[in-house]
């Protein structure tokens, strides 16, 4: 039996859920008592496939064609289901990241074959498989079964539902070639442009993230966040309604319709803390949240909080680490 | 340009969403529904593009007939017109909702004599989340699609549309006709004016009855997550505090 594990990169750059597609994978190949497979796809993929053999796949496919340089959701999907045809894979795997949710949706819409999107855990089977499955951006969890007849189980694992670890031992890591047949057609939805606009740390990568929500009351008032942010070489995030209220842009939004973040510490200020809001902090390791409010759901499910007004508490914690920074 | 807009009805949650007794659906009896967020972005995008460059938003929803409250809002806010696709009030599953969505998107278009020049979908829906059924739909009408959209510019043939990643956007040209999964931020929904809530009352109500089979996944149950027993340390109750919070940023090692 064979778990084909599909990979992410930009151009050789490694993605950091590519750690925990490998750390799912090796769990449920056991499971499945099977092989890794790993599937890199474009320009730079041959770099890594070591990575992958590292962090435990038995062979490493790397598909290279002139239509694959840059991401393509159509030309990616297309050449993941060339490979299920030469592979014959009893499941399909990725991270439930934006590419990876929209790759398998791809390879199932054209396959015609259900797919699971989002698991938290999964339990294989000889018919249909169970799964325990993120609604709600993950304040709900849904019990489902995945009947895919006699083809390949396809399925993501939500972005963050596991934690990435080492693997105890490497995979043969061997390096299979593969050339995918692309048609034309497919590249209408290939990137033509990158417009970057943050270099460095973002939102979803920064160590500390510091948010304001409508506690703030102004787009003014983000200035002390700001600060704050800098200090620690952090960003700033804001709650939904602060983008609704038009005072930050909706790249700072932190939530279910905005960004998932996972700092080392997320600094909530400001922010009642609604369930759409929650489930995009709530990979966070710690929240300390700063609110007049101590019912706040927000001040209630936060490691450390303090009750009180942000304006005086955020410049406070400013001028405390310069003081100790001399 | 001839837009349509695919919408899902979706229970409005706050700090908590509970389940009903027997694990099948949201307990939606102190909730009130709304349009899941992107495709209110969706649906505000087709306005201002039809408003700024002509043609007409046509708003389709596959749901329980209450759904009807979602396409009258959409309506209030500047759709020509408005289809329900009504189910038996179950959650149907992405490939049997895409299936019976493509039924009724053909026979729209067959109606019109003309394909829509672009379908814009949420990227996923507020609830169930399964981040696939514009794909299926896009993929049968053998149109192309690109998800995670947070721009749209239309132009000659083909739109322009920017995909948000980690620190900017990706830029693609896509020919049309073509669908869309798109994204909130995209821009900042109008709420209705009263002369749009009026003429949303007498906007016709379509109606397209269409089914398909059930496809390979199928919920068991939903139920909420086993809550951490979390315990708040207050660390002050006034800007004192910041001692507290300095001393824990530097025992974690985000001081620099």
């Amino acid at each position: 039996m064979t778990l084909l594990v599909v990979l992410e990169h930009d151009r050789g750059k490694w993605s950091e859920a590519n750690d925990e597609a490998m750390t799912a994978a090796r769990t449920l190949a056991a499971d499945m008592n099977s092989t890794i497979h790993a599937a890199l796809i474009g320009d730079g993929a041959l770099d890594l496939s070591g990575q992958a053999g590292a962090a435990g796949a038995d062979v490493v496919h790397v598909a290279n064609h002139p239509m694959l340089t840059d991401f393509g959701p159509e030309a990616v999907g297309e050449t993941v289901v060339q490979l299920i045809a030469a592979q014959s894979p009893t499941a399909v795997m990725a991270v439930g990241t934006s590419r990876g949710n929209e790759v398998l949706a791809q390879v199932a819409a054209r396959m015609d074959l259900p797919f699971v999107a989002n698991c938290m855990t999964v339990a294989p089977a000889d018919g249909p498989w169970s799964m325990t499955r993120i609604q709600w951006g993950g304040s709900l969890l849904e019990d489902t079964t995945l009947d895919a007849g006699d083809g390949p189980r396809l399925l993501t694992y939500g972005h963050h539902a596991v934690a990435a670890e080492v693997a105890a031992a490497p995979g043969a890591g061997t390096v299979h070639d593969f050339a995918p047949v692309l048609d034309d057609s497919l590249a209408g939805t290939i990137v033509v442009d990158r417009d970057v606009q943050q270099a460095g740390v973002t939102l979803s990568t920064a160590p500390v993230v510091v948010s304001g929500g409508r506690g703030v009351g102004s787009a003014e008032g983000f200035a002390q966040l700001e600060e704050l942010a800098e200090l620690l070489g952090g960003r700033v995030g804001c709650s939904r309604a602060v983008t609704n209220l038009g005072w930050r842009n909706h790249a700072d939004q932190v939530g279910q319709t905005g960004t998932r973040i996972a700092p080392e510490i997320y600094i909530a200020t400001g922010i009642s803390g609604a369930i759409q809001h929650w489930v995009g902090a709530m990979a966070s390791k710690r929240i300390l949240a700063i609110n007049t409010d101590a019912e706040a759901n927000m001040v209630v499910k936060a490691d450390y909080a303090v009750i009180a007004d942000l304006h005086k508490v955020v410049p406070a914690i400013t001028a405390e680490i310069k003081r100790r920074q001399g | 340009m001839n837009i349509l807009v695919c919408v899902k009805r979706v229970p409005a949650p706050g700090a908590r969403i509970n389940v009903t007794d027997d694990g099948q659906a949201v307990d939606a009896a102190h909730l009130g529904f709304t349009t899941s967020p992107h495709e209110e972005c969706a649906l505000e995008e087709a306005v201002q593009i039809t408003e700024r460059d002509g043609g007409e938003v046509t708003v389709l929803t596959l749901g329980p007939v209450d759904a009807e409250e979602q396409l009258r809002y959409a309506a209030s806010v500047g759709a020509h017109k408005i289809i329900l696709v009504p189910t038996d009030g179950s959650a149907w599953d992405p490939q049997r909702t895409a299936t019976a969505l493509t039924k009724a998107i053909s026979q729209a278009e067959d109606a019109n004599g003309a394909p829509f020049e672009l379908i814009l979908f949420g990227n996923e829906s507020a609830d169930s989340g399964g981040f696939q059924v514009g794909v299926r739909v896009a993929h049968k009408l053998g149109r192309p699609i690109v998800n995670a959209i947070k721009g749209i510019d239309p132009g000659d043939g083909m739109v322009t549309a920017r995909r948000e990643v980690d620190g900017g956007f990706e830029v693609y040209n896509v020919a049309t006709p073509a669908v869309l999964g798109v994204k909130e931020g995209l821009n900042l929904p109008r709420y209705p004016t009263m002369k749009g809530r009026l003429a949303s009352k007498k906007a016709q109500l379509e109606t397209t009855e269409v089914d398909a089979p059930a496809g390979g996944q199928a919920m068991v149950k939903l139920h909420r997550p086993t809550e951490q027993a979390s315990t708040t340390e207050i660390l002050g109750t006034d800007e004192s505090a910041a001692v507290a919070i300095v001393d824990i940023l530097e025992e974690i090692g985000v001081l620099s």
